[in-house]
């Protein structure tokens, strides 16, 4: 009985990925747990195994093949004497489809960005890219800047997003750190005190919960407790929220947490510019900055803007797409459930003005108050959880500050109060969507 | 403890003895003003005062260079003292005013200097332990020879972080002595009720690092140890525990009822080990000061004391837009 061998998911958010290498080919006979090819995702190159025996009757996906979604059958196995053509027909494979980038552009850009100016010629950059290319600018411009973190160095980046700068900066100034937390984020910040410029990765903020003492009482208030003498040059980064299917543990949104702290910045961003040009600005930023990225973006797509040298100012949100009717306000993943859900509503008559704050702390006040002076609504969107929210923040300072500006209540999409489940329907369940933001416009609308 | 050490170590000079004598003398009776001011409700919140430990950091001081860092917990007036910083700023930092090395921001538990090169001041028991070890990374790092002391309790040495610290710091060979000042009573817990290992410096000898125990009451002792540790931390060898065995004559905060301990207990160690009195004795004893010497040192220190409570009194309060500055550098 023929088998079909389909492309495999070699991480819990991996959708597609490259066939790098066959190191099989038609007629050979393969046994269970042989490596029958390379397979390259966006985080890093992984071989993959043989997992029933037999011959390999065809490949179906050629060398070198970009875009593979997962699932997709790439090999057809036969047994001994049989023919490769009674393997079963592939339900329309599409493959090989070579010239599919790994993750399509965001296709929602209706207003030029103030952050550069008009006629800067712009490049395609991922996320993880973008994050990279900002660490490895300003290493090279300060002596003293450093990456410690779990797997940054040899590893290459638990996520790839410190892959290359081992090799080119060398151990003395990427320094991989045992699992310590704890200890290793107390050293960064006596560090930073002592002269140095630390960027500290945590593998995902989940495990920064073991560090949050230091965050919090050791580098945020220094500076006031000393009168302003010791301040404390320092970033914090790593991968924040819902991944995919990891469970509770490590699925969750800390930006309202962190922004309610005097002495932090936070930073949030969404596309690829804003990753690197507020990483960049992180970096040369006196204070602690807690820098919030996500693991679904990382491989996200964007247009950045093609300079030797560009930062974002802190406190600047940017609006996304001008629209008369609601003001959505969101940052970080949420995002895209902004954008979309403004893209949706065009078809309802609903023009939607998306606001990206950026950074949560400071806050562009100003940018979502003018806004909601304009639209009259208000739709908060975001990851977290609902009690404590930057929505609810939001909510109450506009209340506070265009309370006669209002023609609706303002309302909150949120994550759902409950920790986050493993199963895929009820992990769909617990985070915000498109459809709740949807749905959320409509009813500040009264449609 | 061993016995009253008899007067009889006059290998060392007389004028180091009697900057010995000043320095604690100075921590004594500046923490005894501190808690008489507390009293008066002129310093409020929490005040845990030094008194009984002076040795250690007098003599660990007497090791340092210019460029070395000190760090370490709440208990840390006398830290500051003893690498320079000034009675008045201190004090009227206890009261909450203007000319506190804080601008009254901090408080007891929270002044650094940077010009000193002392980090804190941490309230959080155990924190400045990892902290220290990133000032000595950060040294390391730009290669040269300072080296940071990082002082904490036995009652830190419990904390999880402190390992996890001692891994690195010997893994990637630190510039950091740990200093366990043991006066044997994490706030009310005696040792015995908390620690199972008998030694905590031999703790770090799982890590692979270098360590000793000495006798934190005798400040010429701290200082031959002291004077090990930093040649090992300077010759580039990683890090170095001194556990200093030392005693605090005072509760753990000005609210501690300390009934935990016998009177009998903190009176023969007043009697028997106090480290003023050793220096003194010595001096005496060896004939290198008269009683009207040291009696002039007594009302020097005493005016300096008093000054900085009558500073720290009429010191202003902060401005009340000092509330809005230096959240962020």
């Amino acid at each position: 009985m023929a088998v079909e061998v389909l492309m495999p998911a070699l991480s819990p958010t991996m959708e597609e990925g490259t066939l790098a290498k066959w190191l099989v080919k038609e007629g050979d006979v393969v046994k269970s747990g042989q490596i029958i090819a390379e397979i390259e995702t966006d985080k890093a190159t992984m071989e993959f195994e043989a997992v029933d025996e037999g011959t390999v009757g065809r490949i179906l996906v050629a060398e070198g093949a970009a875009g593979v979604k997962v699932n997709t059958p790439i090999m057809v196995l036969v047994e001994a004497g049989e023919s490769a053509d009674a393997a079963p027909a592939p339900d329309a494979a599409p493959a090989p489809v070579a010239a599919v980038a790994v993750a399509a552009p965001v296709a929602v850009v209706s207003k030029a960005s103030p952050d550069w100016p008009a006629g800067t010629p712009m490049k395609q950059m991922t996320v993880r890219e973008a994050l990279r290319e900002a660490m490895a600018e300003e290493m090279r411009a300060n002596p003293n800047v450093m990456l410690m973190g779990e797997e940054v160095g040899e590893y290459q980046g638990a996520y790839k997003i410190s892959q290359g700068l081992l090799d080119e900066f060398g151990p003395r100034r990427v320094v991989d750190t045992p699992i310590t937390e704890m200890g290793f984020t107390g050293i960064a910040v006596g560090a930073a005190w002592g002269g140095l410029n630390p960027i500290v990765e945590f593998m995902t903020f989940n495990f920064a919960m073991q560090a949050i003492d230091h965050i919090l009482n050791s580098a945020a208030k220094t500076n006031y407790m000393s009168g302003g003498q010791l301040g404390c040059p320092i970033v914090f980064r790593g991968a924040n929220g819902a991944a995919a299917r990891v469970g509770a543990q490590h699925s969750q949104d800390f930006a309202a947490w962190y922004a309610a702290i005097p002495g932090l910045k936070v930073v949030m961003p969404y596309s690829a510019s804003d990753a690197k040009g507020l990483l960049k600005q992180a970096i040369r930023d006196p204070n602690p900055v807690v820098f919030l990225e996500n693991e679904i973006l990382y491989g996200q797509s964007f247009e950045v803007p093609d300079l030797p040298d560009f930062t974002i100012p802190f406190g600047k949100a940017r609006v996304w797409r001008d629209g008369s009717d609601v003001t959505i306000v969101s940052f970080g993943i949420g995002m895209k459930y902004a954008l979309e859900a403004a893209d949706l509503l065009t078809k309802d008559g609903i023009a939607a003005e998306v606001i990206d704050l950026r950074t949560l702390r400071p806050i562009d006040y100003d940018t979502v108050l003018a806004s909601v002076q304009k639209t009259n609504r208000c739709v908060t969107v975001e990851e977290g959880f609902p009690v404590g929210s930057i929505g609810d923040h939001l909510a109450s300072t506009i209340m506070q500050r265009a309370f006669d500006y209002l023609d609706a209540p303002v309302v909150t999409c949120t994550g759902k109060d409950v920790p986050m489940p493993y199963a895929a329907n009820l992990e769909k369940l617990a985070l915000v969507t498109t459809a709740d933001v949807v749905a959320a416009v409509k009813s500040v609308c009264y449609r | 403890m061993a016995a009253k050490k008899a007067p009889e170590k006059s290998n060392v000079s007389k004028e180091e003895l009697l900057k010995f004598y000043r320095e604690m003398l100075l921590i004594r009776r500046f923490e005894e003003k501190a808690g008489q001011l507390y009293g008066m409700g002129l310093i409020g919140g929490f005040c845990h005062l030094y008194i009984g430990q002076e040795a250690v950091v007098v003599g660990l001081e007497a090791c340092t260079k210019e460029g070395d860092k000190r760090i370490t917990s709440y208990r840390d007036h006398g830290h500051m003292l003893a690498c320079g910083m000034e009675a008045n700023g201190v004090m009227a930092e206890l009261t909450g005013r203007e000319g506190g090395y804080s601008r009254g921001k901090g408080g007891s538990m929270h002044m650094f200097s940077r010009e000193k090169h002392f980090y804190g001041g941490h309230g959080i028991v155990g924190a400045q332990v990892p902290l220290g070890a990133g000032l000595a990374f950060a040294d390391k790092y730009k290669g040269n020879d300072n080296v940071t002391f990082a002082y904490f309790g036995d009652g830190a040495a419990n904390q999880g972080q402190v390992y996890e610290t001692y891994n690195m710091a010997e893994l990637w060979a630190l510039p950091v002595i740990f200093v366990i000042e043991n006066n044997h009573y994490a706030m009310g817990t005696s040792q015995a009720r908390s620690t199972k290992s008998e030694t905590l410096f031999g703790r770090g000898l799982a890590y692979g690092i270098a360590g000793e125990q000495v006798d934190g009451m005798d400040v010429l002792a701290v200082k031959e140890a002291g004077a090990k540790a930093v040649a090992h931390c300077r010759a580039g060898k990683g890090p170095y525990i001194l556990e200093m065995m030392t005693y605090r004559y005072r509760g753990h905060s000005m609210s501690d009822p300390a009934k935990y301990r016998t009177r009998e207990e903190v009176e023969k160690m007043k009697s028997e080990k106090d480290a003023i009195d050793h220096v003194r004795d010595m001096l005496l004893g060896a004939g290198l000061a008269s009683d009207e010497e040291l009696k002039a040192i007594d009302k020097s220190i005493k005016e300096v004391v008093n000054a900085s409570a009558e500073f720290a009194k009429q010191s202003p309060e902060p401005a009340l837009s000092e509330l809005w500055t230096d959240i962020y550098a």
